[in-house]
């Protein structure tokens, strides 16, 4: 059987899993990528609309080439390997040595081993059966990302007349694609009362082609015995369905955008614990789980609307895992993380204060004019003010070193908690 | 005339207001006033929203190779609107061969739009 030993392994070729590789492999590792797809890029491939990067390369790239930009530094690279077509199935841990399984066509089965493991395995649709939509069970019906790599890549046109359910950035991009391509698409239904997707987005896409979105409605029916035919949707008022003002929509295509969730069955199985906030591990300051050495970064541990984030999350990542294995991360005191009033979740779980930390967080509320303070032990220590707030876009603040030594000089405390609040 | 338009220059999506005289026969940049914006792109898009709206168009094109069925490319600049069906047919029509690489033309100066199409991924076989 095939086995190597490297110092740290890889779990995922896209955004984060690149972005992880590269700041790793700037301390000369030895670090092997597990990609399960016949090339390194992930969903970027199949996301070939622009608008990526303005955070992080400030400018605007396809998905293809904001891949491209973290492939070109990591290729040709002595110390990293990739392995393409390869799946991961288990992952066994052996005292420091964590033992991956996987398989390949090349390789056939294969055992890769190294102290450290970084979860960036992204994350997977919502479909049908999570959203409960009662009707018949008819063909047509795609989730939007799988629609988007039939287009894109394999080159195959899902339907005609389209409509799509979810108004997040991936069911309007959608839209304006299949546009383009010649399909028809005659709505965008949204159950929450505003769009979940970027204002930019439904100018460009919906607006422009005279799409109509439907807020505050949702699919109450799909109809159609082989191939879905139409479509029921019903408005809602405060949480009820108002039937007698249901209508029909004729379609023979279903497109469902309706939220993701960060892919951990390999995370579970080796005793990696879940946030059911968000369904991504609990991870520490230095992005490691609650398993000594197994690391996690992007959408694996929460769901991101930027990749921008993602790559910033994977470098921070990759910089832990380094200090880990030249063993630096040991005795290093932490700090609990809290979400508190109307903050969905925070992530990381927690703080160290020798160094300047990033936090990202989730508003459960829509409002113009927000305040975020952070408390430490009860004490409001900084407040950010944001224009906007909403549950669709992701906070992301910066908590320095001296925010919390002005406030305490003993920070080996352990008793030390902070707080987010958004009011 | 008064008008309301969000900008897409960037994911912030400011609300501009943009007031114009009501004749848009003979409408110059100069005669377009522009509020709200938090950067120079802002004034930009808004003045070319009102004179010639553009789009950066992506799409994809027929590729003959052993890994994918398409290959995606992208306008290298915003088009103006009236092009875009047009743009779109002959992008379908091509059949392209790799080796293809990331930024190379494949369509110059589109129907005198002044626009060139390249290729946003590389594709070697």
């Amino acid at each position: 059987m095939f086995e190597k030993k490297y110092d740290a392994l890889i779990i995922g070729g896209g955004a984060a899993g690149l972005s992880c590789a590269y700041a790793i492999s700037k301390n000369n590792f030895k670090i092997a990528i597990i990609e399960r797809e016949e090339r390194l890029g992930g969903i970027l491939n199949q996301c070939i609309h622009n608008g990526f990067g303005l955070h992080y390369f400030k400018e605007e790239l396809t998905g293809p080439e904001f891949a491209s930009r973290f492939i070109n530094l990591i290729k040709n690279k002595e110390n990293i390997d990739v392995f393409l077509n390869t799946t991961v199935v288990n992952i066994k841990i052996n005292g420091e040595e964590k033992i991956l399984s996987c398989y390949s066509k090349k390789h056939g089965v294969l055992n890769l081993k190294a102290k450290a493991v970084i979860l960036a395995m992204g994350c997977r649709e919502r479909n049908r059966g999570n959203i409960g939509t009662p009707g018949t069970r008819p063909s047509g019906i795609f989730t939007a990302g799988l629609a988007q790599r039939l287009v894109n890549i394999d080159g195959y046109i899902p339907g005609e007349e389209v409509v799509i359910v979810g108004s997040g950035d991936i069911g309007l991009i959608m839209s304006r694609r299949l546009t383009w391509v010649g399909c028809k698409v005659k709505a965008v239904i949204e159950i929450q009362p505003y769009p979940s997707g970027l204002t930019r987005n439904i100018v460009q896409c919906l607006n422009d082609f005279n799409i109509p979105l439907y807020l505050s409605h949702v699919i109450s029916k799909i109809n159609g015995k082989d191939r879905i035919n139409s479509v029921d949707v019903t408005p809602l008022e405060n949480g009820k369905y108002l039937e007698d003002k249901s209508f029909n929509i004729k379609c023979d295509t279903l497109l469902l955008s309706v939220g993701l969730i960060p892919e951990n069955e390999l995370s579970r199985k080796c005793g990696v614990q879940i946030n059911p906030d968000t369904n991504g591990p609990y991870v520490d300051a230095y992005q490691m789980t609650n398993v000594d050495g197994i690391f996690a970064c992007g959408n694996v541990l929460h769901v991101h609307d930027l990749v921008d984030y993602v790559a910033q999350e994977g470098i921070k990542t990759g910089e832990s895992v380094a200090e880990y294995l030249k063993g630096n991360l040991k005795d290093r005191k932490q700090f609990p993380v809290y979400a508190s009033s109307n903050i969905r979740y925070v992530c990381p779980n927690k703080f160290d204060p020798s160094f300047d930390n990033k936090f990202y967080m989730r508003s459960m509320i829509v409002k113009n004019g927000a305040t975020l303070e952070v408390k430490l032990n009860g004490k409001t220590i900084k407040t950010f003010k944001f224009a906007h707030v909403q549950p669709s876009e992701m906070i992301s603040v910066n908590i320095t070193r001296e925010d919390i030594l002005k406030e305490i000089n003993d920070y080996v405390l352990e008793e030390n908690k902070i707080e987010f609040r958004l009011e | 005339m008064e008008k309301e338009i969000v900008c897409i220059s960037c994911p912030m999506g400011c609300r501009l207001k943009v007031s114009y005289p009501e004749d848009k026969s003979d409408l110059n940049s100069e005669d377009i006033l522009i509020t709200g914006n938090k950067c120079q792109r802002g004034i930009v898009y808004g003045t070319e929203e009102i004179l010639a709206p553009k789009r950066v168009v992506t799409a994809t094109c027929k590729i003959l190779s052993k890994i994918q069925n398409r290959i995606p490319v992208k306008t290298d600049k915003p088009i103006e609107k009236k092009y875009i069906d047009l743009l779109l047919k002959k992008l379908y029509s091509l059949e392209l061969n790799p080796p293809l690489y990331e930024g190379q033309k494949m369509l110059e100066n589109f129907e005198n739009s002044g626009v060139n199409v390249i290729i946003t991924m590389s594709l070697e076989e």
